[in-house]
């Protein structure tokens, strides 16, 4: 208890939580602030991209062939955009998945009845498809970038090679610690459930898997679409 | 979750979600979340965007014209703030979170449009 009755509540909410002046959950600022600077990093990557793009001397390309005397071989656009848009959508369904699992889990007191209220109740099954359609993506990465070395193209063969793989390697390593961050949560949920007194727990969680989702939209659209 | 009621659900990072109590300004600008049906109508909106972002891809004759770039990045930043308001709730959110989002955000753009200015594309461009 604080010495003022008046700054009871700031010092802790009724589930232990701590709030600040601005009534504001302290952890949801952090998070939100965190994202706010993971912009302004996410900027500097694509910007490098961008600089760089269409700057390379030697191939591969990332959308045009490359053909002797540039190349050794005659090699051709290196990026799969079926497999992109493929690894998109999966990023996206993790989202929709993702807001149902928060949903479950402040929701876990209501009462259900039917058996579809039952599935899209279960915070544990949302969790669990989030967990596997991140790794989904991780694995559509990682056949990407081995693919791109077979066919020659490494962080260290032209500028294209270091910005793309600097900039997709960064959002990976985001979504790995995401799916890892999941996996945490589905551990406790599996441990002990996770109730609405955990929901600010998992909204963070939720909020940097979301922020991961939109680092991914602006990537999809600026390094694989925009030729 | 009841998928047919749409019951709203307290922003949890106020106070006012654990408790009917701590009045505070900032309080009051968290709203409900949306819908198991809302999150079901943005998911399709954002698969069906990729989907036309995907098609003009593969249009020769439009990729060649002035409207390909503009179009794909307003189909992009148009899925940017879907995710941004029904995902991450910043539409229902309290208005610290979209200053401390929008800000770096706006900065991060504008670097990055002044940087293409500088360095990129479109400096090569002007002083050609």
């Amino acid at each position: 208890m604080s010495a003022s009755p008046a700054l009871d509540h700031i010092e802790a909410g009724p589930h232990g939580h701590h709030y600040t002046t601005t009534g504001l959950d302290s952890r949801k600022i952090a998070v939100w602030a965190f994202i706010g600077s993971e912009c302004m990093l996410f900027a500097s990557l694509i910007s490098t991209y961008l600089i760089y793009k269409g700057r390379s001397v030697v191939g591969p390309f990332p959308h045009e062939a490359c053909n002797p005397p540039v190349c050794a071989t005659a090699l051709k656009p290196i990026l799969n955009i079926p497999v992109t848009s493929a690894s998109t959508f999966v990023l996206l369904m993790s989202s929709l998945a993702m807001v149902l699992a928060l949903a479950a889990v402040e929701n876990r007191d209501v009462p259900k009845y039917s058996l579809s209220d039952r599935i899209l109740g279960s915070s544990k099954l949302w969790l669990w498809v989030t967990c596997i359609l991140g790794a989904t993506f991780l694995g559509f990465q990682s056949y990407e970038f081995t693919s791109f070395v077979h066919e020659g193209l490494s962080i260290r063969t032209n500028l294209f090679g270091s910005s793309f793989f600097t900039l997709t390697g960064f959002h990976g390593a985001h979504v790995t610690a995401g799916v890892i961050w999941l996996g945490t949560l589905l551990a406790i949920d599996y441990k002990r459930g996770l109730g609405p007194g955990d929901a600010i727990n998992v909204d963070i969680a939720a909020l940097y898997w979301h922020f991961v989702d939109v680092v991914w939209i602006a990537i999809f659209t600026l390094v694989y679409l925009i030729k | 979750m009841a998928h047919n009621d749409p019951a709203p659900r307290g922003g949890h990072g106020t106070p006012d979600s654990h408790a009917a109590g701590g009045a505070h300004a900032a309080a009051h600008d968290a709203h409900a979340h949306p819908t198991w049906k809302q999150y079901k109508w943005v998911a399709l909106i954002l698969t069906l965007i990729t989907v036309v972002e995907v098609w003009v891809y593969y249009i020769p004759s439009f990729t060649r014209t002035k409207l390909f770039v503009p179009s794909l990045l307003i189909m992009s930043a148009v899925k940017f703030a879907i995710v941004v308001m029904f995902y991450m709730h910043l539409k229902y959110d309290a208005r610290l979170f979209r200053a401390l989002f929008t800000g770096p955000l706006i900065i991060a753009v504008v670097t990055l449009i002044s940087l293409m200015f500088l360095f990129g594309h479109i400096a090569i461009r002007l002083a050609s």
